[in-house]
């Protein structure tokens, strides 16, 4: 799609589930034991077990690739980690909900400024993606 | 301890080349939840004008995360890995990483601070072909958290 300055995108919503997390670290390479150890996480002071902080960028980038249209449309792309995303042991884990508002925009690229919310909280902050436009 | 700050502006020698495999991409992608045949079927990453499967943007961290470690386990730095948090992270790419592509990074330390007593690291980590081509430029804050934080 083609982004217009002030436009508000749809909010998405993803479900984060343990089973998301092991797939993520087998994928990335990460394997970090807070992200899939309750165990090891509650031992450093944590919660319980976290999602990658690269994780829920990467679902951001694909909340940006849905609202573009295309999976190619990043060319830079920016977040914050403020807040840890616990994801509980149950079938249901947790949601990430992902909202943006366009803050800039012209015949070749725009800016999007996005949120994420995960149990009524913000996980980034100054996360933005500039897009190319199509 | 504070980190050494006599690290500012240091530079490291590029990492063994890493081959960008069809077949990462597509579990990268499927991990992440992405969607588009790009990612996928080289035909469509074809007509969309690229020579194979297009990597998801944050698909630069499986090599980046990597070569990190040369940073943030020199034992002359100081960092204590088991305090440290990501704090912020940022790609900035001349083109998306294709499979195929045969990249190396090469290691920057921006800058060091010290704030309420936690320790920030600021990396800057090129990601480039073996042809030395510049395909990307990855910033990764690493927070050290003081013993008191």
């Amino acid at each position: 799609m083609r982004f217009e300055q002030s436009q508000v995108l749809p909010e998405q919503i993803f479900q984060v589930t343990r089973a998301d997390l092991v797939r993520y670290a087998g994928a990335s390479g990460d394997f970090n034991p807070i992200h899939w150890s309750e165990r090891f996480a509650t031992s450093v002071g944590l919660p319980g077990v976290i999602a990658h902080g690269m994780f829920t960028m990467a679902l951001a980038g694909q909340a940006v690739a849905v609202w573009a249209g295309t999976g190619d449309a990043i060319v830079d792309f920016g977040v914050r980690f403020t807040r840890p995303v616990p994801v509980p042991d149950t079938d249901e884990g947790t949601d990430i909900s992902f909202t943006a508002v366009v803050k800039a925009a012209d015949a070749d690229f725009a800016t999007l400024e996005l949120t994420a919310v995960c149990r009524g909280e913000k996980v980034l902050a100054q996360a933005r993606a500039k897009v190319k436009q199509f | 301890m504070p980190l050494d700050q006599s690290f500012v502006g240091r530079s490291y020698p590029p990492t063994a080349p890493y081959q960008v495999g069809r077949e990462k991409v597509r579990e990268f992608a499927t991990a992440i939840g992405a969607t588009d045949p790009l990612h996928f079927d080289p035909e469509a990453a074809k007509a969309a004008g690229y020579p194979d499967v297009v990597a998801p943007p944050t698909f630069p961290i499986v090599l980046t995360m990597a070569a990190l470690k040369v940073i943030v386990l020199d034992p002359d730095l100081g960092v204590d890995y088991s305090r440290v948090v990501h704090g912020d992270q940022r790609f900035s790419y001349n083109r998306p990483v294709v499979a195929g592509d045969e990249l190396v990074v090469v290691n920057h330390i921006e800058e060091i601070m010290t704030r309420a007593g936690n320790d920030f690291l600021t990396t800057r980590q090129e990601v480039r072909t073996t042809a030395d081509e510049l395909v990307a430029t990855v910033w990764h804050k690493t927070v050290v958290r003081g013993e008191s934080a």
